[in-house]
């Protein structure tokens, strides 16, 4: 397995206060990694370092490339993508537009049409809402949005915030199904998420931040039966 | 007030109107897109019409030498940020974009100038060469602040004013110019008079606005521009720079103050300083909208328009100052009446 993507004693500070600290982690090919943690933990600062919206120091490689001089937009080019905890939808826009935008970091668009018919295969609700405006959507029908979104611009690695956040639970089987099928499309997932147990369930290897720095890493089939895990994060059963 | 005098003035109100449309729909463009209320707009619009006048006399226009001063300064700047960056590699691309390309519309026109070009080549001439000034101040002032406030891209903005207002007079002297008419037919309609020109003035608005429309509708880079203007953090996670969306705004806003420049040149004597009023009764008409709406900034200025009319008819002196103060009254409406956006409460 060759690596996709590696943070290096990465640090971020707002101000004077370090948000993360020192923190290391990689994910392979076609691996889905989880971040789990507590809120407040600096799983979202971490992953807006990783996509370039937040300055932070140590070192990042996306495909044997440092990533230091490459801005947020060169980033998205080269297939690292971001659907964030907000979503950041274009709200006033149409589901059929935004999705048509996920394509715009594309050198080659030939393939939107098929790549807009995968999107409508995997969440019909967005074909037949195609022509609403995203802002008009439930909490659900959101996510997949950006999830389809994001999907549009095939991307290498996708990295998702929170995608369960305030969804009913129904909703979160079907993302995390999703996201569990992505890796039949060979798309690595850096998976950050408070919903500790359905994030392990889903991926190979996981991380556990807690105030900024990795207190414990393993493969999710162990962290999800690691005793102290349990007791802090996934409850009773 | 007979109804055929209301009738005349309704008419030159429409016309003034669909002049004002053009420049209100380019201010509420750039401000969406870059969060830059953009006054020298006015300005842009009156040096369009100075270039056409002086390709018209068969002279080259000052626009020239201001379009090259303007392209050496971003240029230069643009190589200094990359080279501070230790981005080299990008230079020879920023040096085609800044310099190149200006220079290329420079020699575009300097070599079509001597073929003594009819007319409608002129008028592309002088689009041409309006077209590359804002996106080359954007790069030269607007840039190194792009995070700042709106307010302080205000104040900058307003210097900028005053600062074009001086190369204009550098560049194109003090003389007024008014250009030869673009038509001279004339069209009656239920008995009032409807000079051809009206009819062009009002032609031109709706055809570039429809033309803008369909850019936003049909087109991806459309669509990345209105992206742009709604959500900025997500049209960056697209990887749509708002640098380049800002570009693209600067273009086309050129083009709509250009466009309205050269409508007005052969009904008003334009000087170097005529861009001012022009701007700024825009704006009025964009705030109508609330510097979000195309159809409202439109509509905003046609009310201006026709509101400056028929003040111009009852006192002639104070048509400005009737046309400011509703300004009062529609930030008192706006105030209480909109709901304040999402992306305003981001800021």
């Amino acid at each position: 397995m060759t690596q996709m993507f590696s943070i290096e004693n990465v640090s971020v500070a707002y101000g004077k206060v370090e948000a993360v600290r020192n923190v290391s982690l990689s994910v392979e090919e076609g691996q889905i990694v989880t971040v789990i943690g507590p809120n407040g933990a600096g799983k979202t600062t971490l992953l807006m370092a990783a996509i370039g919206l937040l300055k932070s120091t140590g070192r990042m490689f996306f495909q044997g490339a440092d990533l230091a001089r490459i801005d947020v937009e060169g980033r998205v080019e080269r297939g690292l993508c971001l659907v964030p905890e907000k979503r950041e939808l274009f709200a006033d826009m149409s589901v059929a537009d935004n999705l048509l935008l996920g394509t715009y970091s594309l050198r080659d668009r030939s393939t939107t049409r098929k790549s807009l018919d995968d999107v409508f295969d995997r969440f019909p609700r967005l074909k037949e809402r195609s022509k609403q405006a995203a802002g008009t959507l439930s909490g659900g029908e959101r996510q997949m949005l950006a999830l389809g979104r994001a999907l549009m611009a095939k991307p290498k690695l996708l990295v998702l915030d929170e995608p369960s956040l305030g969804l009913a639970p129904l909703i979160v089987r079907e993302i995390f199904r999703t996201i569990a099928s992505l890796r039949s499309l060979g798309v690595s997932v850096l998976l950050v998420e408070q919903n500790a147990r359905a994030a392990l369930e889903t991926a190979d290897y996981g991380y556990v931040l807690e105030t900024g720095e990795i207190i414990q890493s393993g493969s999710a089939d162990t962290l999800i039966h690691d005793p102290k895990l349990i007791a802090a994060y996934l409850g009773g059963h | 007030m007979t109804a055929d005098i209301a009738a005349i003035l309704a008419i030159d109100g429409i016309a003034t109107g669909a002049v004002y449309a053009l420049v209100a729909i380019g201010t509420v463009l750039i401000f969406t897109v870059t969060r830059v209320i953009f006054i020298p707009f006015g300005d842009i619009a009156a040096f369009t019409a100075l270039t056409l006048a002086a390709l018209d006399a068969k002279q080259l226009p000052g626009t020239v030498g201001l379009v090259v001063v303007l392209a050496c300064m971003a240029c230069a700047m643009e190589v200094v940020s990359l080279a501070r960056t230790g981005e080299l590699r990008a230079v020879p691309k920023a040096v085609f974009g800044y310099l190149v390309l200006p220079l290329i519309v420079v020699g575009i026109v300097w070599l079509t100038m001597r073929f003594n070009p009819p007319m409608p080549v002129r008028l592309v001439l002088a689009l041409l060469l309006i077209m590359p000034i804002s996106p080359l101040l954007d790069r030269i002032v607007f840039r190194p602040i792009a995070d700042a406030s709106v307010l302080l891209l205000l104040t900058v903005s307003v210097a900028l004013h005053f600062a074009l207002v001086g190369l204009g007079l550098l560049f194109f002297g003090p003389e007024g110019v008014r250009t030869e008419p673009l038509t001279s037919m004339a069209i009656e309609i239920a008995g009032v008079h409807v000079s051809g020109q009206t009819v062009l003035i009002l032609t031109a608005a709706l055809v570039f606005s429809g033309l803008l429309f369909l850019f936003f509708d049909f087109t991806l880079i459309g669509k990345a521009l209105r992206a742009t203007a709604l959500n900025r953090t997500g049209a960056r996670l697209m990887g749509i720079r708002p640098a380049r969306a800002g570009t693209i705004a600067y273009l086309l806003g050129s083009l709509m103050a250009g466009v309205s420049g050269i409508l007005i040149a052969p009904v008003n004597t334009i000087f170097y300083d005529s861009g001012f009023l022009l701007g700024l009764k825009a704006f009025v008409g964009a705030i109508v909208g609330g510097m979000a709406s195309y159809p409202g900034a439109a509509l905003g200025a046609f009310g201006v328009g026709i509101i400056e009319s028929f003040a111009s008819f009852q006192s002639s002196t104070l048509k400005d100052v009737i046309v400011f103060s509703l300004l009062i009254p529609i930030l008192l409406w706006r105030s209480f009446a909109s709901q304040h956006s999402e992306e305003e409460v981001e800021e």
